[in-house]
């Protein structure tokens, strides 16, 4: 089971954090500060995993972003830096070459995308379509216009270019 | 909603992340932070906002928890929102409330109602949402308040539902198996599902199920089977692909269940092996997630009845991964052969070079799993090489969580394994001393009862020989400064019980140090009490021996300080202490023998040895002691006066404690007489204990005489008895008072002390020449045909300098540091900086066909009714699936997916397909649309103002470029 899952910049900066399992509002505090002390200095070479209280955390490196989750001691690791790049994957689909400066500003989209994905610290969905689908109906509900601008801001930026 | 800058969040908002982006401190952040909290706490108490603004607000307020800050006075506002008609308000408050609340918050049961009402919506995606919280929020007591809503939409015509509702019903096993214990068998309806989705997610409760009772779902092996051969025949919808693999995830979830059915049932793995065998052949060992399966069937095949085949599949695979350059390939090869060893011991001595490696990598993590194998490969032959760079690695950490794990392991061991009892204590004393506190109390015991009771054997000269080999390596470590305070118990009771035995070190020396020990740790109370105790051991035995002993001063004022002391415990301890020394030499002797710390102590709970008093006591005129169960009825009507009546049931504890002794006629009536004035009025226990304790066979004696006139009155029997009986009994007692202080556990505590007696046989090659490491494999391994190990070290040395050549090849900064020297410049791709590095990780994959597909609509329904046809032929579960792709096709081509499409085929993913860890991309594609975007982005940002390429230019770049 995936205990909870965290995004942190290079910088150390949250910027999305989920927690499956209850921890209060000091043991996150703690968590984040311990992990990102671990995580943010090992170096490119060495294993994507940590061994951390007991538990392991899987992450992965995705530009500035790292991306780590929290999982039991008798889980697959590789299956998990997977479901890191799933989720990544969709993301990308979602936004368009998502960078971090759409995870920053669109945190609440990234959250309900990775409610899509994992539900209960399970993955419930492996189809990146099924995912998709939902979500794009979910948005669907938007304000259209919200895309049209969107687009229109497309087509400025690629005549002035 | 405002559109500024496309990401759809108003002008304030955006200027708050931007500030909290910029800080450049802890402090400052926080600054922000908390006046952003104030500001929200003004306008959300505002009852005229519109809704379109309170739903940013609370988005903001999920940011500032997000950061670490309270943000609890809005979580009512969250809460409100989940009301809201509108489904976009809606889902953002269960979005709130999700990440906000746990589900024993107080808020929960006002959400509850809500949930019940969506649950019932005929929006699907407001059911949907609903159900995302109350995988959340929904605990144990509020279960039944949705139960049968949850269970109802398991029928629900949208998959999506279904799979949530699965999931929901997972989490309420999980919570309280009790409420869904009727509704198993949904799980198994549900694995017959016709979308693959909710199949996978059906797998998950089912995994827990299973693990729990494997024997009830015996008969589901054969579809699981099949269902993971058609997975693995690709008959899934192609959406189901990851990089190639078919349905990747469900297929590990498979194996996961299938290791549980099949471990140790012949019948069950038999079945299996096919299949597994199948999984194996088609996985690709070039891509992680072919890996992911590939270790997973491995897990499996350690797990199921052994099958010689699939073995010698499974160990090429960890040959595989333990050849391979990456760390993670490495760290899952010994893992998985730490799983494979079991069942086939042998395998890891073709390893033994790559384990050594692992176990020297720089690398933490790879160290650690290679530590867990090495434990779970340790014999006799090799427990002394293991556990000494076990303690090696355990002092050079600070982690106290694996040092605690380390140490337990290094105590186990050493217990199990341990050639000599010497090495066995040696290597103790280096677990005590540098993770002494982390250590059970439990080991410090074994520890003890080891150095008492010596070999098994009956050879007391070498038994002797340990302890003072003990008791000097102690006297050394003693002076070290900051000993654990568990460490310091054992040595100040090894001290006390054996520190004078052979002669060799005076009692006043030792003494002398104990002191010293008791003055340095004066804080720690339990230390102390082991000092004053082994310090009254060395006085007990001088004395026995006939040697005149002279307290010391320090012993003197430590003795003093310790009859002062707030602990009832130390305070008696001094007293005791000081009581014997004033004893005769055969008094001493028998309340402190020596050497006797493993001699058992009978307890005459018929305390016969009083015969003689109640004897006289009887004929000088005493009533006979009556029980009382005979006593009851006559004691009531006669001779007791009412007064005391309540008294006696007040106090019926004292009653239950009486009635051990058997019937045998007690001297009760004549101690309490004799002593009940000065005992009585005192309240506490110690003090009068230690008033009988001073001159313990006199008093018995003494009271009894003077007391046998009178009358027996059972009232006030009742309650002194407690008291004097410490005294009167405590001649016999003594010993066990004594032992009680060191070794009073060991008794329960009955690990056995199986020591097999090795033959010291780890050879360590005799070949000078041979390096350092093969030595450490020789003597982990055991000596295999050193030809053989020879030609593999040689191999070895060669390759390990190709990896430090390449190693500074590949080293090459990850992030650009040419990068966005001028803010003004397009953000540029990693692809650029990947060029130089690219050549060391060959990306043998090809591009994404899954995700072309979704473009190519013609290319996968004619995928789709090929495997229509295929699964046609079979009338099982995945035809279902078959006529699904099509549809999904269809419908799925709506939305911001088939907008983005083009970037999805780009070649950049590919790349990092290739790169697990994300660093560079191969050269050779153009990075087109990657590059648009970045400019499409960069300058929406700078429209509105951001510029935070100046503080990090990464913002900008491709996650998976």
């Amino acid at each position: 089971m995936i205990h909870f899952v965290l995004l942190i910049s290079r910088q150390g900066k949250v910027r999305l954090t989920k927690w499956y399992s209850p921890y209060s509002q000091k043991e996150r505090t703690k968590v984040i500060r311990e992990l990102s002390g671990e995580i943010l200095t090992r170096g490119p070479k060495l294993c994507n995993f940590v061994e951390w209280r007991g538990f392991k955390v899987v992450y992965r490196r995705y530009a500035s972003l790292y991306f780590c989750m929290c999982i039991d001691q008798d889980d697959n690791e590789l299956e998990v830096l997977e479901i890191i790049h799933h989720f990544v994957e969709i993301l990308d689909r979602y936004f368009g070459s998502v960078c971090e400066l759409d995870l920053i500003f669109n945190f609440h989209k990234a959250y309900f995308i990775l409610d899509e994905i994992l539900l209960a610290g399970e993955l419930q969905e492996s189809s990146k379509k099924a995912v998709a689908r939902l979500i794009a109906g979910q948005d669907a509900l938007v304000e259209t216009a919200k895309e049209e601008a969107s687009s229109i801001s497309n087509m400025i930026a690629q005549a002035t270019k | 909603m405002g559109s500024q800058g496309g990401f759809g969040q108003s002008k304030e908002f955006l200027d708050l992340i931007k500030s909290i982006g910029e800080s450049r401190s802890k402090s400052e952040e926080d600054r922000i932070v908390l006046s952003e909290i104030e500001t929200l706490r003004r306008r959300l108490s505002d009852p005229d906002i519109p809704k379109r603004k309170i739903k940013e607000y609370i988005v903001r307020l999920v940011y500032v928890e997000m950061l670490g800050h309270d943000a609890s006075f809005g979580h009512i506002y969250a809460v409100k929102m989940t009301h809201d008609d509108n489904l976009l308000s809606k889902r953002t408050g269960y979005l709130a409330v999700t990440l906000f609340l746990n589900e024993d918050h107080d808020l929960i049961i006002l959400i509850v109602n809500t949930i019940q009402k969506d649950l019932r919506s005929d929006n699907y995606l407001v059911v949907c949402a609903a159900l995302t919280a109350v995988c959340r929020l929904i605990n144990e007591e509020t279960i039944p308040a949705v139960l049968p809503q949850v269970v109802e939409l398991l029928g629900h015509p949208k998959e999506a539902v279904r799979k949530k509702a699965i999931m929901a019903l997972h989490r309420f096993y999980q919570k309280s198996p009790g409420t869904v214990s009727h509704l198993v068998s949904n799980f198994r309806k549900k694995l017959c599902d016709n979308d693959p989705g909710v199949m996978g997610a059906t797998l998950c409760p089912l995994f827990d199920l299973i693990t729990t009772d494997v024997n009830s779902y015996k008969d589901l092996v054969i579809s699981f089977v099949s269902i993971l051969k058609q997975v693995a025949e690709r008959r899934l919808p192609k959406t189901y692909d990851y990089h190639q693999m078919p349905a990747p995830f469900i297929q590990i979830k498979l194996l996961k269940i299938l290791a549980l059915l099949g471990s140790g049932d012949k019948q069950a793995s038999e079945k299996m092996y096919t299949v597994v065998g199948d999984v194996f052949r088609k996985c690709d060992t070039t891509s992680n997630i072919g890996n992911a399966v590939l270790y997973e069937c491995i897990c499996c095949v350690s797990c199921i009845y052994p099958n010689t085949k699939l073995l010698e599949a499974a160990a090429e695979s960890i040959a595989k991964f333990l050849k391979s350059d990456s760390h993670n390939l490495k760290y899952m090869g010994i893992d998985a052969l730490g799983r494979l060893i079991k069942t086939s011991p042998d395998i890891a001595e073709q390893h033994q070079l790559a384990v050594i490696d692992c176990l020297e990598d720089p690398d933490d993590t790879l160290k650690r799993k290679t530590f867990e194998l090495l434990y779970k490969m340790t014999k006799s032959s090799n427990v002394e090489v293991i556990v000494d760079r076990m303690i090696d690695y355990m002092i050079s950490i600070n982690d106290n969580h694996y040092k605690t794990e380390i140490a337990s392991r290094c105590v186990e061991l050493a217990e199990q394994f341990a050639p000599s009892n010497q090495w066995f204590i040696q290597t103790m004393n280096r677990v005590f001393e540098h993770a002494g506190d982390l250590v059970n109390i439990k080991v410090a015991h074994n520890l003890m009862r080891l150095i008492a009771e010596g070999f098994g054997e009956d050879d007391e000269t070498a038994d002797s020989q340990l302890r003072s080999s003990a008791v000097e390596s102690y006297l050394r470590i003693m002076s070290e400064p900051k000993l654990p305070s568990v460490f310091l118990q054992v040595i100040c009771w090894v001290l006390g019980e054996y520190g004078t035995a052979d002669g060799k070190y005076s009692a006043s020396y030792i003494s002398g140090r104990l002191c010293d020990v008791a003055e340095a740790y004066s804080s720690d109370e339990t230390v102390k009490a082991y000092a004053i105790t082994a310090l009254m051991k060395l006085h007990a035995f001088e004395m026995a021996a006939g040697r005149k002993i002279d307290m010391l001063p320090e012993c003197q004022c430590l003795i003093e300080e310790l009859s002062a002391s707030h602990s009832t415990d130390l305070q008696q301890r001094a007293y005791e202490l000081q009581s014997l020394v004033s004893l005769d030499r055969r008094a001493v002797e028998s309340v402190m023998p020596a050497d006797a710390s493993c001699e058992d102590i009978e307890v005459d709970k018929e305390l016969s040895f009083l015969d003689k008093h109640i004897q006289g006591a009887i004929e000088k005129g005493a009533q006979p002691y009556i029980p009382e169960s005979e006593r009851s009825g006559s004691l009531n009507i006669s001779n007791l006066s009412i007064r005391d009546q309540p008294e006696v049931s007040t106090h019926s504890l004292r009653f239950e404690a009486y009635e051990l002794p058997k019937p045998v006629a007690q001297p009760k009536p004549s101690i309490p007489q004799a002593s009940s004035t000065e005992l009585v009025p005192v309240p506490e226990p110690s003090y009068s204990r230690e008033s009988t304790y001073a001159v313990p066979v006199p008093t018995v004696s003494s009271s009894v005489s003077g007391s046998t006139e009178l009358k027996l009155r059972l009232d006030g029997v009742q309650k002194k008895w407690g008291k004097p009986t410490y005294g009167s009994s405590s001649t016999p007692d003594m010993p066990s008072q004594k032992s009680e202080n060191g070794l009073s556990r060991n008794d329960d505590s009955s690990i056995s002390m199986s020591r097999p007696q090795s033959s010291l046989d780890y050879r360590k090659p005799s070949v000078e020449i041979t390096p350092e490491k093969q030595r450490l494999a020789a003597s982990l391994f055991g000596a295999s045909s050193k030809t053989e190990r020879r030609t593999t070290s040689t191999h070895k040395a060669v390759r390990s300098t190709g990896q430090v050549a390449e190693k500074t090849q590949v080293a090459k900064p990850v992030d650009p540091p040419i990068a966005k020297a001028t803010p003004v410049q397009p953000p540029p791709d990693l692809l650029d900086l990947g060029e130089p590095i690219s050549t060391s990780s060959a990306p043998e994959v090809d591009p994404f066909k899954q995700l072309e597909c979704l473009l190519d609509q013609s290319e996968s329904a004619s995928a789709s009714s090929h495997t229509a046809d295929n699964s046609s032929k079979l009338p099982d579960i995945m035809s279902l699936y078959s006529g699904m792709p099509t549809s999904g096709q269809t419908s799925g081509a709506v939305g911001p997916i088939s907008v983005n499409g083009d970037h999805l085929v780009s070649p950049s993913e590919v790349g990092v397909i290739a790169t697990p860890a994300g660093t560079s991309g191969p050269v050779q594609f153009s990075k087109g649309p990657n590059l648009k975007d970045a400019l499409n982005k960069d300058a929406r940002v700078r429209q509105m103002g951001v510029t935070p390429t100046s503080q990090n230019p990464n913002l900008f770049k491709d996650l998976l470029g």
